[in-house]
């Protein structure tokens, strides 16, 4: 049976629904192990166990989060050393792929980003140029390094939870030598809004909301979603550049994505094609976003998506 | 007296991302036949080239070297960086590169670095954030482990001074300052500079720019460990993506708001 290693940064007080899914994965492919980085607190603990991890991995350094990925990729390379794992799966955030790449390199791996699914034999599932074409692709090593992509499968428990052991593996003594250090750490005001990468729903604006974000945000909170935006209304100033979808951003598959004041650009369209439903408001009738939207109104936001609002909190009383 | 700077730029021959793109043939490859100098790309170009003019330029004994590997036609974008203002250009081309996944390229790319000079082969090698092709974005950081190197990447500023780089970082949930001591490999990301575009002179004053050819010979890697053949993944099957159909269109009535929730509650995505 394949031996599978799911790496957990940092995983604070509950696991992220994307440390779930590759929980949940990794379960469908083998025997799961967890290299975790950070403190694990008691009730993260408790959540790899009803998970079915039945082996965790922790560094014998707490400083891994002081230097860019490089010693996270040497403590992820002794951990599946030692957990004689067959396939690694990381998350598929900027970070985790370049951890999987140098973890790639130090093991021999094939590593295969962007993976929506994968088969029990390994082979992966992802989608390419822009969500234009989907491809099977498999490591020709004995070992494989997966990132996958948040919203790939449901999580699920395990059917009887497991009391993992706790290993701490040994860093080797070069493993921060040659590594980038962080010297200093901005943290940026919190948001109640779920994250843009994992959300279920998006509300994004662009060139056509003119500066004020206020009706998207307002619809956005009643549904739940993330606020996403184009790369004209980042580069205008008017919302941070990490909320940013498309090509120079970041790429989304929620369930849902409602496209407001942007017409829809390949620039734009490679970061949300692959959305289950697209729902787009536009006041031009000839903007190319109307070609892929399921659900398309012609029209002008400042009116359809305040309407919209007060429906949705009219149907939930 | 500032000291001088040696920089690699990676540049890369892409299918233009206005346009469709294709996969082709049995190894599933993207289709290059209309290519240009990838976008993302010129922001490193560009990062290279303000570096070395606070000190003096080329003229001062600063290099800014473009280098890419590719087939023929990529030789193209080695071309259009020398036009921008490269000093000049690496063209690393190789029937039995091609097919090549991201263990290969960047082991490819490592020995031509390494082949551009004996210990210190470069202070700096710059990235763009991704290609605008491949979109897996491990190449930088295999080719820093490969060389044993620190990588920054999505760099959205860049200073250096003393042998050692300062960069800022912005993510999702917090700005970083990062630090890292040359040589090292940098991905900067659009937000860092507004690329210069090339001007007449520059067009004119790259004709006379030298770019060298190397092969795997040259660089001293064996066929086998490239290339389709070479690589550690391999692409088994692919299929387009049907296109999206548009669904129902409505124009604004005074009601739309309320159709707009009635299709969402039809969808059950309320």
């Amino acid at each position: 049976m394949a031996k599978v290693l799911v790496f957990i940064d940092n995983p604070g007080q509950a696991l992220t629904k994307t440390s779930l899914e590759l929980l949940t994965i990794a379960r469908s492919l083998g025997e799961t192990a967890a290299a975790v980085n950070g403190e694990l607190q008691d009730e993260a603990a408790a959540t790899l166990a009803a998970y079915g991890a039945v082996t965790l991995y922790r560094p014998s350094a707490a400083d891994l989060d002081d230097y860019l990925v490089g010693p996270k990729a040497a403590f992820l390379a002794a951990a599946a050393g030692a957990a004689g794992a067959n396939v690694i799966l990381t998350e598929n955030s900027a970070e985790g792929k370049e951890i999987a790449a140098r973890l790639g390199i130090r093991l021999g791996a094939g590593v295969i980003t962007d993976v929506v699914a994968v088969d029990p034999g390994g082979t992966a599932h992802k989608s390419v140029l822009a969500g234009s074409y989907t491809t099977t692709a498999k490591a020709t090593t004995p070992v494989s390094v997966l990132t996958v992509k948040s919203n790939s499968v449901t999580p699920a428990p395990a059917v009887s939870a497991t009391a993992p052991d706790s290993v701490t593996v040994q860093l080797p003594a070069d493993a921060t030598a040659a590594a980038a250090r962080i010297t200093a750490r901005v943290d940026k005001p919190a948001s109640e809004r779920p994250d843009l990468a994992e959300a279920r729903i998006v509300v994004a604006g662009g060139r056509g909301v003119d500066g004020d974000f206020g009706p998207l945000e307002d619809l956005a909170d009643a549904l739940g979603a993330a606020i996403g935006a184009s790369r004209a209304a980042t580069d205008a100033g008017w919302i941070g550049h990490d909320a940013q979808v498309g090509q120079t951003g970041k790429t989304v598959s929620p369930q849902l994505y409602i496209s407001a004041g942007i017409s829809g650009a390949i620039q734009q369209k490679s970061g949300m094609q692959t959305a289950k439903v697209i729902v787009a408001v536009n006041k031009d009738a000839e903007s190319p976003i109307f070609e892929i939207a399921d659900f398309g109104v012609v029209g002008d936001l400042f009116h359809v998506l305040p309407q919209a609002t007060a429906e949705i909190k009219k149907r939930r009383g | 007296m500032e000291e001088t700077l040696k920089i690699i730029v990676l540049v890369k021959h892409v299918p233009d991302a206005q346009f469709d793109r294709h996969l082709t043939g049995e190894a599933n490859a993207v289709d290059r036949s209309e290519s240009i100098l990838s976008e993302l790309d010129e922001y490193a170009l560009e990062a290279a080239l303000q570096l070395i003019e606070a000190r003096g330029g080329e003229a001062a004994g600063n290099k800014v070297i473009a280098l890419s590997m590719g087939p023929a036609g990529a030789v193209n974008a080695v071309k259009k960086s020398l036009q921008i203002g490269a000093t000049e250009g690496v063209h690393l081309s190789d029937e039995a590169l091609a097919g090549s996944d991201a263990a290969a390229t960047s082991l490819a790319l490592a020995a031509a670095i390494r082949h551009l000079g004996a210990d210190v082969p470069a202070d700096l090698i710059l990235t763009g954030m991704a290609s605008t092709d491949g979109e897996t974005s491990l190449v930088p950081a295999q080719l820093a482990e490969r060389l044993g190197l620190p990588q920054v990447t999505f760099a959205a500023s860049l200073e250096i001074d003393a042998g050692k780089l300062t960069a800022r970082r912005d993510g999702d949930t917090h700005a970083d300052t990062i630090e890292a001591d040359l040589p090292a490999v940098v991905s900067v990301t659009d937000q860092i500079n507004d690329p210069r575009y090339p001007n007449f002179k520059g067009i004119m004053a790259a004709k006379k720019k030298t770019i060298t050819t190397l092969n795997l010979a040259d660089i001293g890697v064996d066929a086998a460990h490239v290339g389709r053949s070479g690589s550690w993944t391999d692409v088994q099957t692919a299929e387009a993506r049907p296109p999206r159909t548009a669904g129902t269109i409505i124009t604004d009535e005074g009601d739309a708001g309320i159709q707009l929730v009635e299709f969402l509650a039809a969808q059950k995505l309320l």
